[in-house]
């Protein structure tokens, strides 16, 4: 355990790449999940179908190919990625497509009730989903990404296989110079356990602040903690 | 041009062997899964004392770390105190707990929606409690989430490429192989990806099917 | 409908008048309590071998809670409930009782039909009767089959043996529920308002089925029961219940035509006029 301790800048640094690698994962999957959310929504075949294609192929297969693709695979085209960049595209593009899915469920499955209020007040398509669809999805949608950004966490873990130097990656090196190989992991295990609780409770906070309203709702409104990130909804 | 397709069809047998175990290590994980989440989903809705609020902890601690650092722990310490298994059959198991804690939760839902008054007739009638679970309980519960499990099952199918870093020699580890050999890596993680998605994509929309199917049983 | 049922019980021994018979249920000084609301205060209630007995009056008024306990699908806060001579509930104040075997044994001798009817959604109608018999008496499969044919037999449904519940009218699914009661030849059978759930033309082939076991078998049966007629007509006695205890008892012709307390006539009034 002392060893643990001795190198414990060294896991401080992987952390604080970690916790880097999610912040930027989170703004990326937020922004490609209503990007390709609302595309999806779109009136436009130009806009639905691009953006259908780009949601399965992100969901239908690994992570793991994915980051190795931007990383190994994309230099034949010739755009040589530094590892962090490719990391974060596969995390964001990857959670993104799952946080599509949420976006685009939620929306629609509000649509239908408000939209003839909408059409009655005269209002456009555009002003209509801007100012009212929205915002009244959002409380819906935050259970289902709290997976998502939880999911996102533990899968920047992967990162360290594409040589981005997070707390997996640095545990690693302290296990193979010191050989603590049981201390070592069972640090890193509850390190990344207390940062997901982290996310949950900061998503539970988001949540409180978010309701419209306060009334209890069925436990069958909350796919909440149900539903792994990924799961079509 | 790029994409060299010679190289890529006289890969392609190599990587359909990857693909196969990768279909095992699923099917194996997933027999691992479905019981061992059923038997937590039991024991915690049975409120025993002590032992509900470990299982409680068992789920959280499991769906909050990563599954990667999951199989490291399993392959790099366990061998420390005399338990070596092979990398495959330690996957297997790993991501059969992985996925064991969220079929738990699962079951929990499709338990909790079989409605009270059928645990009061199986206790009208006094059948045992086992019986009750068995014969009355979780035919109900299970047939209800069975659209929810195959998600996970298509879920694990995936994630379960993360496994070829403790050298698990399924699809993405043959790709990987591959490109290393011949320093060409766009052909083998393309086709990869492709046979992940032409397995992945029809099952999510058998899954879709079936989900409509059994809704209008409610 | 076939002329007798079988049940372990010997027919009605007409000679044995009800009062000499032995005590079958009997509830001394049980109370129960949910939060505020009393639901039984010190109930002393008791029922003989072969009686049957409706129990009337206001919803919410504990009635409900009376078939619970016996039941034990609720928990007495005090009290002693025996059934056939044998403890089901001996709850001193302030314990949490478990459940025990002697409990599962007594409860045995009782049977309980549901308002829901809460068959086995995923089992056939035979099914649904067989399974108890076969799991708990560990009847003969053959012996028990035969047996739960007979039962549905009776209750007008040999037709729908391989039906299962969501195929089965409101009525029909509350017959399958009489026969899978019945299979397990309790000495008390329960009734928890078992028209209640039903469409207004499915009632009668309930009650004609609940009838025939009233007239030609001698189990005990305890009802709670909205359907005052029916009640009237079945009935040894009646017993008025309302804010966790007995207003008043006694024969029906008693209890419905020169009610003594004026809760009763007031209930009446307001179910007879319906």
């Amino acid at each position: 355990m002392s060893d643990v301790i001795t190198y414990a800048p060294l896991l401080l640094q992987g952390l604080l790449i970690t916790v880097l690698v999610t912040v930027l994962g989170a703004i990326l999957t937020v922004v490609t999940a209503f990007t390709a959310g609302l595309a999806r929504l779109s009136q436009h075949w130009w806009l639905r179908w691009p953006a259908g294609v780009f949601v399965e192929v992100f969901r239908g297969t690994s992570l793991l190919v994915q980051m190795f693709w931007f990383f190994f695979a994309l230099p034949f085209f010739g755009f040589q990625l530094a590892p962090l960049t490719a990391a974060v595209l596969a995390l964001g593009f990857n959670e993104g497509a799952y946080g599509a899915e949420i976006v685009r469920g939620t929306i629609s499955s509000r649509a239908a009730g408000q939209s003839e209020a909408c059409v009655a007040l005269g209002m456009g398509r555009a002003l209509r989903m801007r100012r009212v669809l929205i915002p009244q999805s959002i409380p819906a949608m935050l259970p289902p990404f709290c997976n998502v950004m939880v999911d996102l966490l533990k899968n920047t873990s992967l990162v360290s296989l594409v040589t981005v130097a997070d707390l997996t990656f640095r545990g690693q090196m302290v296990r193979s110079t010191t050989g603590q190989t049981t201390a070592v992991f069972l640090t890193i295990l509850v390190l990344y356990f207390v940062l997901s609780s982290l996310i949950s409770l900061l998503m539970k906070w988001l949540e409180r602040r978010f309701a419209l309203d306060r009334r209890p709702k069925s436990r069958r409104d909350q796919p909440g903690p149900l539903v792994k990130a990924g799961m079509p909804v | 041009m790029i994409w060299d397709s010679e190289f890529a069809l006289s890969i392609l047998p190599d990587l359909l062997q990857g693909l196969w175990v990768t279909v095992q290590i699923t099917l194996a994980g997933t027999v691992i899964a479905m019981i061992l989440g059923l038997v937590v989903a039991v024991i915690r809705f049975s409120r025993l004392p002590v032992v509900s609020q470990l299982f409680n902890f068992y789920v959280q601690f499991v769906r909050g770390t990563p599954l990667l650092i999951q199989a490291y722990c399993a392959f790099f310490i366990l061998p420390n105190y005399g338990l070596s298994f092979s990398p495959m059959a330690t996957g297997i198991v790993v991501i059969g707990i992985n996925y064991s804690a969220y079929t738990a939760e699962v079951y929990r839902s499709g338990i909790h929606d079989v409605p009270p008054g059928q645990w009061e007739a199986a206790k009208a009638l006094n059948l045992p409690i086992g019986a009750t679970w068995t014969r009355i309980i979780l035919p109900q519960a299970v047939r209800s989430v069975i659209p929810l499990l195959g998600n996970y099952l298509i879920q694990m199918f995936k994630d379960s490429a993360v496994l070829s870093a403790i050298t698990v020699f399924e699809l993405l580890a043959h790709a990987q192989a591959i490109g290393s050999n011949n320093f060409r890596y766009l052909e083998p993680l393309t086709i990869a990806g492709l046979l992940f998605l032409l397995v992945s994509y029809p099952a999510s929309q058998m899954v879709r099917r079936l989900e409509r199917r059994l809704a209008p049983a409610h | 409908m076939p002329p007798h049922i079988d049940t372990e019980s010997a027919p009605v021994p007409e000679s044995t008048p009800a009062a000499a018979r032995e005590v079958m249920i009997s509830f001394d000084d049980v109370s129960k309590r949910w939060g505020d609301n009393e639901v039984l205060r010190s109930l002393n209630f008791d029922v003989k071998s072969g009686e049957k007995v409706s129990i009337i009056g206001p919803s919410g008024s504990g009635k409900t809670t009376i078939l619970r306990i016996l039941m034990t699908l609720e928990t007495p806060d005090t009290g002693l409930v025996t059934v056939n001579g044998e403890t089901l509930w001996d709850v001193k104040p302030g314990s949490r009782p478990k459940e025990t075997k002697q409990m599962r044994a007594t409860r045995r001798h009782v049977g309980m039909v549901f308002q829901q009817f809460n068959l086995f959604p995923h089992m056939t109608a035979l099914e649904n009767v067989l399974e108890a018999p076969t799991r708990v008496l560990k009847l003969d499969k053959e012996e028990a089959r035969q047996r739960s044919v007979e039962l549905l037999e009776m209750v007008g449904l040999s037709k729908h043996l391989d039906h299962k519940p969501p195929k089965l009218s409101g009525g029909q699914q509350q017959r399958v529920a009489i026969a899978r009661a019945l299979a397990m030849r309790p000495k008390v059978l329960l009734f928890d308002e078992p028209t209640s759930a039903l469409d207004p033309e499915l009632i009668g082939e309930v009650l004609n089925v609940i009838r025939e076991l009233a007239v030609s078998t001698d189990m005990t049966m305890l009802m709670v029961t909205h359907e005052m007629r029916f009640a009237e007509e079945i009935s040894d006695r009646v017993v008025m219940f309302d804010h966790g205890s007995v207003v008043e008892q006694g024969p029906p012709g008693e209890i419905f035509k020169a009610p003594k307390e004026d809760r009763t006539k007031s209930f009446l009034h307001a179910v007879l006029s319906h």
